[in-house]
């Protein structure tokens, strides 16, 4: 027959508020977790991989105040912002510090025509199209993206490169605009105020107009 | 009186002849104990070995299934035979076919319940299982056709480092909201009414694990006038909260094609259209499986003739309206004076998709009007018949609306045929896999019909009623406490 008269003992009575608690808990902090863990801003910024060479930024763009754009030529003209080739470093490097043991791999860059395999920082997805001479033309700076490079000896990332992180400068550009005299000036700081310093003028000729369309970066 | 009746002529109720005197809804003179027993007894016994095979068959659509969206994840959804100028085809077809077979189980529950239609006591249960099962059939069509089902996620609402927010202009997303809202009202609706009657399988557990699993989903109910007081209370506000959806899911499920441009698709009408087709199909639907469901587990005297009647002739109203939208439709792309608008129907009645529209016609506008026949409506062969030939029709009439707007596209160069592939087919066969996989197990393991509700249309449950001669007061109270 049934088996008794009471299935549940009688603390069974308190298990639903106490279940329903543990979920919506464990579920807020589920998410929380994930939005703070799982994501760029923990995941990718601060990645600092190990060069072929031990070049320092510090000394070359910062102490000794070389422009970024003597090595990285193509930053205006091309999409993409090239890395050196080793004749580039030989310029000076032919006669200055000729036997420094740092830049033995260079030299032997040189002798062997083989390029230095330096290793890529700021890697965005292979769907994203990203063009560095329509940023620069548009007035931002090489230090809003990759930060106060100066002063770095290794590279490092320093923004979290997600969709987000763009768009919000897509949306709200001004703030983040200088003068075309000013671009890789590494120091260089937004208004604090979010002025608008490089205002694009009625007098102007060009409109500096982000695209917030899919296609503006998925092509 | 009543039963002498019954049991002179047990499974003819359909006698309208007399308006005075309705014919009784539940047949046999069952009362109260007799009821919850045939009921019970069909989840109690021993598997039936007709049950396992066709479970074994289901299962067999559900591994279908299983093994086309594993081709379609893997490969991409250019397994299906979809092109560039036909984009939608069987996915989307089978998505509005499912969702609008769902539509039953939601009037039932919810409009016929507030309009004290109480014939609906005895197919709401299942209609109501058929409409949950019937939604996640249809889900899985959108959730599978955007291609990289794991990113489905970006149709909701979720803060993300994207700044990705779903568009809140298109309707599609409107349907995200539809879908998911009607799932979770049907599912909450369902289960709120099987509370009392999973209370009386719990009551009657022979061994402790099924009192403790079926205690479990009981939660606590003894069938206290408290409990029945709440109880009708949470039923009256999810069948007011029901109500709207019946109406809303498939009105939005319209607007993913009237709010677009394509001529056949911008309509006005699509909503109403839309919603009598779904009650259409999904009436269409509960007929043929209740056919087979009294048949199979002996509930003739609870889901009578009456009660398939009484669905038949809602087949033939919805079926009268979505005949007339058809006709509609040519007379709006006559009178429209636009070229487009008129070659897309011309063009869908006598064009290369010809055959499937005369399909649609004869079976969802000139097969329902045998309905009118009285001798038809209440014969189970021929309402079996029928009521699968429009549920042919009712998935022909979504093809040929998404089809034959697409394949002629405004560029001749793009016009084109579709062909399904195999895994098209395979994954339509799936879903009915998965259906009646979910179905059979409900008609395994849960009340297929709402056995306190059953009971509150008996003779003896109204207490101005004439009752039953043969029954004393005391017998009513103890069965009623029994069950």
């Amino acid at each position: 027959m049934t088996p008794g008269r009471y299935i549940f003992p009688p603390w069974s009575n308190r298990l639903p508020p106490v279940v329903l608690a543990c979920v919506v808990l464990g579920a807020t902090g589920a998410s929380a977790a994930i939005g703070y863990y799982g994501t760029n801003k923990h995941l990718e910024v601060g990645y600092q991989p190990t060069q072929p060479v031990e070049y320092s930024h510090k000394l070359h763009a910062g102490d000794l105040g070389m422009d970024c754009r003597y090595c990285h030529s193509s930053v205006e003209r091309s999409s993409y912002a090239a890395v050196p080739p080793t004749q580039t470093c030989m310029n000076c490097h032919s006669k200055v510090r000729t036997d420094s043991v740092k830049l033995l791999p260079v030299r032997e860059s040189w002798a062997t025509d083989q390029p230095l395999p330096w290793v890529r920082v700021h890697n965005l997805p292979d769907y994203v199209y990203f063009d560095h001479s329509a940023h620069l033309a548009a007035g931002v700076g090489c230090s809003t993206c990759h930060g106060r490079i100066d002063q770095m000896v290794t590279v490092r990332q320093v923004q979290p490169l997600t969709m987000g992180w763009c768009l919000d400068c897509h949306r709200n550009a001004g703030p983040n605009l200088r003068t075309q005299a000013e671009l890789t000036k590494m120091d260089w700081q937004p208004p604090p105020d979010g002025t608008v310093v490089a205002a694009i003028t009625k007098d102007s000729k060009r409109q500096v107009n982000p695209p917030l369309h899919c296609s503006g970066c998925h092509r | 009186m009543s039963s002498a009746k019954a049991h002179a002529a047990p499974l003819t109720n359909t006698d309208d002849s007399n308006p005075a005197e309705r014919s009784p809804l539940i047949l046999g003179g069952a009362g109260f104990a007799s009821v919850t027993n045939s009921v019970a007894h069909i989840v109690e016994r021993k598997t039936p070995s007709g049950w396992l095979v066709l479970f074994a068959a289901a299962l067999t659509g559900l591994l279908i299934l299983a093994g086309s969206l594993g081709k379609l994840v893997y490969t991409g959804v250019g397994v299906w035979g979809l092109n560039d100028t036909v984009f939608w085809a069987w996915d989307i077809t089978g998505f509005v076919f499912w969702i609008g077979i769902g539509h039953a189980g939601t009037l039932i529950s919810a409009i016929l319940f507030l309009f004290r239609q109480k014939w609906r006591t005895s197919i709401n249960r299942a209609a109501e299982a058929m409409t949950i099962f019937a939604v996640m059939a249809a889900g899985i069509y959108p959730a599978f056709h955007v291609g990289r089902v794991w990113l489905l996620y970006w149709v909701f609402p979720v803060p993300n480092q994207m700044s990705l927010w779903p568009n809140f202009k298109s309707p599609l997303l409107w349907d995200v909201f539809a879908v998911s809202t009607y799932a979770t009202v049907s599912i909450l609706f369902w289960y709120v009414g099987l509370v009392p009657d999973l209370a009386t399988l719990r009551d009657r557990a022979t061994t402790r694990v099924r009192a403790v699993v079926l205690g479990i989903f009981a939660i606590g109910w003894r069938g206290s006038h408290r409990h029945w007081l709440n109880y009708e209370k949470a039923y009256l506000i999810l069948a007011g909260l029901s109500t709207p959806l019946v109406l809303s899911v498939h009105t939005i499920v319209s607007f993913d094609f009237a709010t677009s441009v394509i001529p056949g698709w911008h309509t006005t009408i699509f909503p109403p259209y839309f919603v009598a087709g779904a009650v259409f199909s999904g009436f269409a639907m509960v007929v043929t499986l209740m056919v087979i469901v009294r048949k199979a587990f002996g509930l003739e005297n609870i889901v009578t003739l009456r009660h398939l009647e009484n669905m038949n002739k809602i087949i033939l109203t919805t079926g009268s309206i979505v005949g007339y939208a058809y006709a509609i439709e040519f007379f709006t792309a006559w009178y429209s004076g636009n070229n487009y608008e008129r070659f897309t129907f011309i063009n869908r009645a006598f064009g290369p998709y010809a055959w499937a529209y005369w399909t649609m016609v004869s079976c969802n506008v000139i097969s329902p009007q045998l309905f009118w026949f009285k001798k038809i409506r209440t014969s189970i062969p021929a309402m079996f018949v029928l009521s699968i030939f429009v549920n042919i029709g009712m998935w022909f009439e979504r093809f040929v609306i998404i089809v034959t707007s697409l394949h002629r596209d405004y560029l001749p160069t793009s016009w084109t045929y579709f062909r399904p592939t195999i895994w098209d087919i395979s994954l339509f066969l799936g879903t009915f896999g998965l259906f009646f996989t979910a179905f059979l197990a409900f008609l395994r393991f849960l009340p297929a019909i709402a056995i306190s509700e059953v009971k509150g249309v008996l003779p003896e449950a109204d207490p101005h009623g004439h009752g039953h001669g043969d029954e004393s007061d005391d017998a009513h109270d103890a069965e009623a406490a029994h069950a």
